[in-house]
């Protein structure tokens, strides 16, 4: 059934014609309009007007639908925030263990709903502290864990049957969800109430987060091992978070992060079903991760045409039966490249905004950055303000009251419509090419992405693109008023010798065991979850056991497309 | 010491930035390069000078790293001259090839230089065969040169190498039609590359076919040799033949082709020199600026000015 | 024959960050502008990154980090470079570098950092005015 029927759409036809020969160019010889055409960031070129034409084909129950229901356009639940709101999730860490520890404690006693972990450098490539390294990058940018040690300070005194936690962690994934669950174990929470998300997308790191350890292949199978392991033993787990964010952040458009993310989701998809699961076993904890930039239409339309998508794929391309195989979950991050050193306090309007378009997007999950995202990791009033954006939208501004607000606005749809179209057009093409891995290797994502970085770029350059307090409304000698958060060099001193204090002594003969047991699993391309489970429990290190995965699968050597 | 003695000896005694030097000013065609080439050619000779080339992403690269390290292992220097093409719009160039070879960076035994081939066409820079003559007069044993590989014909290889590996990927496609455009002749060895790769062997029985369409009778017939880059699978056999190759050169043939690379940088050096100095007279003369307008005007066509120009400057060089 | 001088810049990432979306897009502005450009990819060591200038003999350094570590990593840097006398190089920096840190990075010889918000425009000025006078 169309939205609007025939003689209403030839109405507006005739009306909007006569329109533009009678009020528009009255209006146009007064004053020129501001730019010759008007583009979003995915280049699409956008209408003055938008009208019920652009709704011409346009089937309510066909393309919307209602919200907890397929094709899921409107929302993943049925009363989305009106029942819950989302999770309130800041990524955070830094220096120690125990700094982490307490601002992970502050920020519950401030209202966050969920944690996020942001390990450190040496972490997220899985080398330990003490690695050469690691030398000057010791919790710097994150927090260092490299042995279960520090995970048992990182999550002291916090309850994990009460609270889920996100890990940004790729490569170690394994390790670090490893760690995760033997911390759980201590506390005595049974495996199956261990609620969280690991990253665990490694193939976005090929061309978007660029934190490659292992070469294509391998990187996959480790996705899907912990893909595989969670289906069977930790069912409140999302094993993977298919992450359009570093896509975006890396320099795509809207529409790239959209199809290039959900390409990644078809192919693990395609690898956890030739391990035999079925797909209605598995689909509904796959997650998604996705940016919020400055256009703010442009964003919901593309959640809403993700969502969409996704459903499709599923029922029609992976057969699902289960409706909650079909849905798309997200997190979202707002956009820290759209925020700025100069007047850094301007940033919390745009986290205002991008926050906003992740609501009205309807998001699961939500990341806002803190006002000196373009100086240092957020000091704590910064990161408090962020907090309170998000409660703000939340509680004040109103749009919760109802479920999926936007929904039949003319523009809002036609940007979906298009938005799903051109995705579908990019998965076709990479289809074309034999799927992800053989588009990493000729280098396809890397030079859609870095094409488009440059332009963006270029266009701040040459101020066809306005950054507020960077090119133009500037302000003379402008010279940081904010405070910076500094990582004091004492923290790798401590952490080093943390860890060696540990390497001493743990029973060193175990550690070897499990180690040799590990290289043979790995060898005989087995799933390596339980093993690395066993090995952290053993106080091996994330730099020991990286390193035994390192000898079996070798190093990736980045594939530079400039 | 002068400038070009100073640095003469410091790339004879092995020095890093000496021979960085020397081949920038070379590069340049800065004023003392010729002085420099020429105070340093009597010590060149001693290295084993292969050229790699192929297809744009064929892996020469990668291969060429994992052949370094294989010559390293058996106690060889190595020198690396890589080539990337300028772009002829901007003149600018990403030299892309060293990322792939950069962990040797820190041994000392190896010494890679990046060099964009500033229009210079043939697949090598015209800098190439000198900067070759650095390191080989620096003591490499083995100094590679890898071709820019943008596809067209890449044949200038032969003037500068002894052994010429022509390296294809499966997939790439165009093998056959790379063999057509005269990559054929020029190959003492042909590698394909991306051995994991399905089709890989296709790829190894196709060249083979084509091969054997030319049944001249040679001293060497180039073999066909597959290797997977990224293991280093089949270097060790590819190395193998390169010094078979290498042994036959020593044993006559070197002789042969050292007289023509001899024979053709002389002809290069005479085209060069005679164009640049009857250029610079005519255009003293402002004769030359005068048939460049007539041609425009179309009064003249340029075969006719050419001939007209040049029956005056050959006369002047003979008296 | 005339000579040919070309501007060459060795653009680096050292340490583990991985950050390269503004190296990237600094390397492919100073190609454009009919430079020479070697970037050696993510993730390198002082050492490599010494080395690599040496061998190119480059006119033009670009470090480019956002990681926080160059407190750590340009003073080897800058230590290396002066060991192996490429003193006559210019480095210039970029990245996320607090504007407290920028003296501290000028007095080790970077001659000049910049930060989010610079036009591709400037840093090509910036290389063609401060390229080393060589003879
Ligand atoms: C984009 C981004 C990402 C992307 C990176 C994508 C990619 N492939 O590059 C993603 C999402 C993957 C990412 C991940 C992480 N990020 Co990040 N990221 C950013 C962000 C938002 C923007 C950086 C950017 O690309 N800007 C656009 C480019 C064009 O600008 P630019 O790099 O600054 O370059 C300009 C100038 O600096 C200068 N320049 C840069 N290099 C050079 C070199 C020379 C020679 C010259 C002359 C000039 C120059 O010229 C450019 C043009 O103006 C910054 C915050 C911010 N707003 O700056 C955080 C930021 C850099 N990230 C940060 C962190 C901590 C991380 C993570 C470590 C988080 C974690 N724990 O998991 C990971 C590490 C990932 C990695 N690859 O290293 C921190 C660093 C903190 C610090 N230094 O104290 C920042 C500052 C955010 C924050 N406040 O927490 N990140
Ligand atoms: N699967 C596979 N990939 C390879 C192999 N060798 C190289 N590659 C990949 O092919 C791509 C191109 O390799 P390069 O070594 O840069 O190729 P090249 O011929 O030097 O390329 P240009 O210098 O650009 O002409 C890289 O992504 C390599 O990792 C191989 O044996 N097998
Ligand atoms: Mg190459």
């Amino acid at each position: 059934m169309t939205m609007f029927d025939e003689k209403e759409i030839k109405e507006v036809k005739r009306e909007r014609a006569r329109w533009e020969q009678t009020t528009l160019p009255n209006w146009l010889k007064q004053s020129r309009e501001r730019k010759s055409e008007f583009h979003n960031h995915s280049g699409m070129q956008i209408k003055r007007v938008y009208t019920p034409e652009d709704m011409e084909n346009m089937d309510y129950i066909r393309d919307l639908g209602f919200p907890g229901e397929y094709p899921f356009t409107r929302g993943v639940h049925a009363t989305m925030y009106r029942g819950r709101l989302w999770t309130m999730r800041m990524f955070s860490g830094f220096g120690t263990a125990a700094d982490t520890n307490r601002r992970f404690k502050y920020l519950l006693k401030e209202g966050e709903t969920g944690l996020s972990i942001a390990f450190d450098y040496p972490t997220i490539m899985g080398y330990d502290s003490d690695h050469p390294m690691a030398q000057g990058e010791v919790g710097i940018c994150g927090v260092a864990i490299a042995s279960l040690k520090d995970m048992e300070t990182l999550l002291d005194g916090i309850p994990l049957d009460k609270v889920t936690t996100s890990m940004t962690i790729n490569g170690p994934a394994p390790m670090l969800l490893a760690m995760y669950v033997a911390v759980g174990d201590k506390q005595g929470v049974p495996r199956e109430k261990l609620g969280g998300t690991t990253q665990n997308d490694n193939l976005k790191e090929f061309f978007a987060q660029k934190l490659c350890m292992f070469p294509p292949k391998p990187s996959v199978k480790l996705t899907t091992d912990i893909i595989e392991y969670c289906t069977r033993h930790l069912p409140r787990w999302n094993p993977v978070s298919i992450s359009g964010y570093h896509i975006r952040e890396a320099g795509a458009t809207a529409l790239q992060e959209l199809a290039f993310t959900i390409y990644d989701g078809i192919s693990y998809v395609e690898s956890t079903l030739e391990r035999g699961l079925k797909v209605d076993d598995f689909a509904y904890r796959l997650s998604f991760f996705f940016a919020s930039h400055n256009d703010f239409i442009e964003e919901i339309a593309k959640f809403r045409a993700a969502r969409r998508l996704w459903a499709k794929l599923m029922k029609e391309r992976f057969k699902a039966k289960s409706p909650r195989s079909m849905w798309m979950r997200m997190h979202v991050q707002t956009s820290g490249c759209t925020l700025t050193p100069q007047q850094p306090l301007n940033n919390i309007v745009r986290t205002t905004m991008q926050a906003l378009s992740a609501v009205l997007g309807g998001t699961q999950s939500l990341h806002t950055n803190s006002f000196d995202e373009a100086l240092c990791l957020p000091t704590e009033g910064a990161v408090r303000v962020a907090l309170r954006t998000q409660q703000i939208v939340a509680h004040e501004s109103g749009v919760t009251s109802t479920v999926d607000p936007l929904a039949g606005s003319y523009y809002v749809e036609a940007l979906t419509n298009e938005m799903e179209e051109k995705a579908w057009e990019y998965i076709h093409k990479i289809d074309d090419m034999g799927g992800a891995i053989p588009a990493i290797e000729k280098g396809f994502f890397q030079k859609e992405i870095a094409d488009s970085a440059y332009k963006y770029q270029r266009e701040i350059d040459e101020k066809k693109r306005v950054v507020v307090g960077v090119n133009d409304y500037t302000i003379e000698g402008d010279k940081c008023p904010i405070e910076i958060l500094r990582i004091e060099p004492k923290v790798e001193t401590a952490q080093v010798a943390s860890l060696q204090k540990l390497k001493r002594e743990r029973d060193n003969r175990k550690v070897k065991e499990v180690l040799d047991k590990l290289h043979d699993s790995a060898e005989k391309d087995e799933n390596l979850m339980p093993t690395i489970i066993e090995a952290v429990k053993a106080y091996a290190s994330l730099g020991e056991i990286t390193e035994v995965l390192r000898t079996v699968y070798g190093e990736y050597k980045e594939l530079i497309v400039i | 010491m002068t400038k070009v003695e100073e640095l003469t000896q410091g790339v004879l005694s092995g020095d890093v930035r000496s021979i960085a030097r020397a081949i920038t000013i070379i590069e340049n065609n800065a004023p003392e390069a010729k002085k420099l080439v020429s105070s340093i050619y009597p010590h060149t000779g001693k290295a084993h000078i292969i050229g790699f080339t192929g297809a744009g992403g064929a892996g020469k690269s990668t291969l060429i790293e994992k052949i370094v390290r294989e010559y390293r292992r058996n106690g060889k220097t190595v020198g690396v001259v890589a080539v990337d093409p300028t772009s002829p719009f901007t003149g600018g160039a990403f030299l892309g090839d060293r990322i792939r070879m950069q962990e040797l960076s820190t041994d000392p035994g190896v010494f890679i230089r990046s060099m964009a081939s500033r229009n210079y066409p043939g697949g090598i820079a015209r800098a190439t065969k000198d900067a070759v003559k650095v390191l080989d007069a620096a003591g490499k044993d083995i100094v590679i040169v890898e071709t820019v590989g943008a596809g067209q014909s890449e044949v200038e290889i032969i003037k500068v190498a002894q052994t010429v590996v022509v390296i294809h990927a499966p997939g790439l496609g165009d093998e056959i039609q790379a063999i057509k455009a005269g990559i054929m002749e020029i190959a003492d060895i042909f590698v394909v590359n991306k051995a994991d790769r399905e089709n890989a062997s296709k790829t190894a029985m196709d060249i083979q076919a084509i091969l054997q369409l030319n049944n001249k009778e040679t001293a060497w017939k180039p073999p066909v040799l597959k290797t997977a880059a990224l293991t280093g699978e089949g270097v060790p056999q590819l190395i193998e033949k390169i010094e078979e190759h290498r042994l036959l050169l020593e044993k006559g043939l070197k002789h042969k082709r050292s007289r023509e690379k001899a024979e053709a940088e002389l002809i290069e050096a005479i085209k060069e020199k005679v164009v640049s100095s009857v250029l610079e007279d005519l255009r003293k003369e402002g004769k030359f600026e005068q048939l460049v307008g007539k041609i425009v005007e179309r009064e003249i066509d340029p075969a006719t000015a050419a001939e007209k120009l040049l029956k005056k400057a050959l006369k002047d060089a003979e008296a | 024959m005339q000579t040919e001088r070309k501007i060459r810049v060795l653009i680096a990432k050292p340490g583990l960050d991985s950050h390269d979306r503004g190296a990237k897009v600094v390397a492919r502005a100073l190609r454009d502008a009919g430079m020479e450009v070697i970037y050696t990819g993510l993730r390198q060591t002082p050492e490599l990154i010494a080395e690599t200038a040496l061998q190119e003999d480059v006119d033009v350094i670009g470090l480019s980090i956002l990681s926080g570590a160059h407190k750590t990593l340009f003073p080897r840097i800058m230590n290396l470079l002066k060991k192996k006398g490429l003193t006559d190089v210019t480095v210039f920096a970029g990245g996320i570098i607090p504007e407290e840190d920028v003296a501290e990075m000028k007095k080790l010889g970077i001659k000049e950092v910049f930060g989010p918000g610079t036009t591709t425009e400037l840093i090509i000025k910036y290389v063609c005015e401060n390229v080393p006078k060589r003879t």
